[in-house]
């Protein structure tokens, strides 16, 4: 290692003994830290009794990885990145970047507009059909939760643990109506939404005027009593077994199944369930832009600016006069409603729904998407969905990694955990996310960007 | 009893034996709620992983039971209790002090939501960690202390008193005692106080803030691996999902007690713990989370300082 450096400019000495030290104690402490989880495995033997095995090659492997880690950090990251603090900042680099941030968005939008024809293209109709559904319309789905969850959280600044629950609401008026009365989906979508909007306002009204934490844990509890309703009232929603043969969306009466009057016939196509994949995606793709649409329009009104005002100090925006619970509310509402449109695709695509499908996990994968992508920020959402989800489906498919580490490596055990670990590690690197300036919406002159770190961000 | 009363004769002792459920499963839930409530008090965060904290003391307790008995074999129930408990204080102790370092200590003058999600991430890592590493069964262990004192007799229903209760009653209280004195009579009390008042001014008085919070995130955990180590013997099973629902409960004990008020907490615990095993009995179990959770919500919008708690003052 050139760990001294004489030739740094600066002179950032390394101090070797005390890295050292420090990354003696890391291997100390991280050893009891996993001894008991990761050094003893508890296995149920034949005669269903749990019994011990021990694992302390993987424990030392571990300890280890985390001590090289420690070491490396405080000898070549450390100095590298003091260095780099040093250094003015070049002006030139941040134009460059700012050009590509403003050809960013027009380039994805069409990307994200051909990706399915990209697909049939390349693998043919019977492979596109993962590539669209698991890839393009699940990550769009989550895009569209994301974006309705930022008008909560990122500008807002309303930190809503429950936002599953409006999505469950969404998705399940879609089912059951559609089953019970038959209504047609593009019906349903725009009800499915008010009626969220609607259960959005019914929980907010009593919690908003509670402080940003509380009003967390009271969110959360509120989806956590929504999805215990959804399993115990089984007369109403089926329980754990869920509501199955929800009806599928149709062109305009067309529906893409194998029979005469199907969408196949009528074009005088052979029959393949791509198409109806395919429409899918295209009704997300819409329902994603208007979701983006809506609240970029938003963001100019009035409203709009109440929102973010209320999100970097409550105190000053009531001083001025704002109603600040019917900001909250609208937020809440206007949240809730993008949640109910995609919980009612969601319903229409799956054809079958149950309370599996709105735990807490779901809240925090969102929410760790909107904290990811830089609160506030649309194209970090949309990002940020991309990561994750994407890298979830793509976890799906390493498949070389059984060769590596073993038959009975799932990797898709480890997204939650990672899911979790980038959550706190986000926080602590960038508490402003991937994206972590601001543009304002309302500015004097010259719009100019501001650095995350200049606003105050209080009470919530 | 009364003959004619709608749960028939034996009201009375289905009630006293509730009462005793009640009081046992409020013991552990005051335990938890502690941590948050302390937690709280010092540095006005809700420490969302310390639900699964306490499960993952639970899963020491468990090996740490599992080495002792089949691996060492040790006779003494008595023994092995006591060196489990302490065995599980200490890890436990280990990983929220880590975690403090790790996830919590960077946020501090961060924006306020930060350590919040900072901690659910924690939360979601921490389920996710153990699931990984021990699976995703149950792990049950038979039943270590089976024998009960019968209190009362009545027409063919007998109120009973296990010896694993006791145990916890008594647990809890020495516990609570110690603790109680911990705080209010040692310095390391006092410079606790100090830092839940004002942090800048008790530093600049020669408290050293950083340590003490440590230590209070050692002690919340020492205190819910004792009520991990309770749990896993009282119901004599564990798996890596036991963290969230009773840290939700003993957070909502928390909450009601008034949070930031340690007698508080344990008076939410027990309150939480009576009306689980009432509503349970006699309304629903279905719905008893249900009812947790709308205690919750209906004590958060109504009486957010709780029972004890003192009403917060809006700083500019």
């Amino acid at each position: 290692m050139s760990v001294a450096a004489p030739s740094v400019a600066k002179p950032a000495r390394v101090d070797v003994a005390a890295a050292l030290k420090n990354a003696a104690l890391t291997a100390i402490i991280s050893f009891f830290l996993f001894l008991p989880l990761i050094g003893f495995q508890t296995v149920q033997n034949m005669r269903n009794e749990l019994e011990l095995e021990t694992r302390f090659p993987l424990l030392l492997a571990l300890v280890a990885l985390i001590t090289a880690a420690k070491l490396l950090g405080s000898l070549v990251i450390e100095p590298w990145r003091e260095r780099r603090a040093a250094r003015p900042a070049s002006p030139h680099k941040s134009a460059a970047m700012s050009a590509v941030i403003n050809w960013f968005t027009p380039f994805a939008l069409g990307f994200v507009a051909v990706y399915p024809v990209l697909v049939i293209l390349f693998v043919g109709p019977q492979g596109a059909l993962k590539w669209v559904d698991n890839f393009g319309i699940q990550i769009l789905i989550y895009i569209m939760l994301g974006w309705g969850l930022n008008i909560v959280v990122g500008l807002a600044g309303l930190l809503d643990l429950g936002y599953v629950a409006f999505y469950a609401v969404g998705a399940y008026s879609y089912a059951l109506l559609a089953k019970e009365f038959g209504l047609s989906f593009w019906v349903l979508l725009p009800l499915a939404g008010i009626l969220s909007a609607f259960w959005g306002v019914l929980l907010g009204f009593p919690v908003l005027r509670l402080r940003g934490d509380y009003l967390a844990i009271v969110t959360l509890a509120f989806g956590e009593i929504i999805r215990l309703i959804l399993i115990n009232w089984v007369s109403f929603t089926g329980g754990y077994a869920g509501v199955s043969g929800i009806p599928r969306p149709t062109l305009f009466g067309i529906p893409f199944n194998a029979n005469e009057d199907g969408f196949a016939a009528i074009f005088g196509l052979e029959f393949s369930p791509i198409y109806r994949t395919l429409f899918l995606y295209y009704i997300i793709f819409v329902l994603g832009l208007v979701t983006a649409y809506v609240t970029i329009r938003l963001r100019q009104l009035p409203v709009g600016r109440a929102w973010e005002a209320l999100r970097e100090d409550e105190i000053a925006c009531r001083s001025l006069g704002i109603n600040t619970t019917n900001v909250k509310l609208t937020a809440f509402a206007m949240g809730a409603a993008f949640a109910g449109f995609a919980g009612s695709f969601f319903a229409a695509r799956q054809g079958f729904i149950s309370p599996e499908s709105f735990t807490f996990l779901e809240s925090a994968t969102i929410l760790a998407i909107v904290v990811l992508g830089g609160m506030g920020s649309q194209v970090g959402v949309a990002v940020a969905a991309v990561i994750m989800i994407g890298g979830t489906e793509i976890m799906r498919e390493l498949d070389f990694l059984e060769y590596v580490f073993g038959n009975d490596f799932d990797p898709t055990q480890y997204r939650m955990l990672i899911f979790g670990f980038g959550m706190v590690l986000i926080m602590i690197w960038k508490p402003r996310g991937l994206v972590g300036t601001r543009e304002p919406s309302a500015f004097y002159k010259e719009r100019r960007t501001i650095l995350g770190s200049f606003v105050k961000e209080g009470h919530g | 009893m009364r003959e004619g009363s709608p749960l028939g004769a034996r009201w009375m002792e289905v009630f006293v034996q509730q009462l005793i459920n009640g009081v046992t499963l409020g013991s552990i839930y005051g335990l938890i709620a502690i941590g948050y409530t302390m937690v709280f008090g010092i540095i006005g965060m809700v420490n969302f992983a310390h639900g699964d904290v306490f499960m993952v003391s639970s899963f020491v307790a468990l090996i740490a039971l599992l080495i002792l008995t089949s691996w060492l074999g040790v006779g003494s129930i008595a023994l092995a209790l006591f060196i489990v408990l302490i065995v599980a204080m200490v890890f436990t102790s280990v990983v929220n002090w880590a975690i403090e370092r790790f996830a919590y200590r960077p946020l501090r003058g961060s924006f306020r939501l930060a350590p919040l999600i900072s901690a659910i991430g924690m939360s979601i890592f921490l389920s996710n960690f153990v699931q990984v590493t021990q699976g995703p069964r149950n792990k049950s262990v038979p039943p270590i202390i089976r024998d009960v004192i019968v209190i009362m007799e009545g027409n063919g229903y007998d109120v009973t008193i296990s010896y694993k209760q006791l145990i916890i009653w008594g647990i809890t209280a020495v516990l609570l005692l110690a603790f109680w004195y911990l705080v209010s009579k040692t310095s390391l009390g006092r410079a606790q106080r100090a830092c839940e008042q004002d942090q800048k001014m008790a530093a600049l008085v020669g408290v050293d803030v950083d340590r003490t919070i440590a230590i209070t995130f050692v002690i919340g955990a020492a205190l819910a691996a004792v009520a991990g180590t309770l749990y896993l013997m009282h119901y004599g099973v564990v798996s890596f999902y036991d963290g969230f629902v009773p840290g939700i409960k003993a957070f909502t004990a928390a909450v009601l007690g008034g949070i930031g008020s340690l007698p508080g907490a344990l008076i939410g615990g027990l309150l939480i713990g009576l009306i689980e095993t009432m509503w349970s009995a006699y309304f629903s179990i279905d719905y008893k989370d249900v009812a947790a959770f709308s205690i919750l919500a209906i004590t958060l919008i109504f009486l957010p300082q709780g029972l004890l708690g003192r009403p917060e003052v809006e700083k500019v």
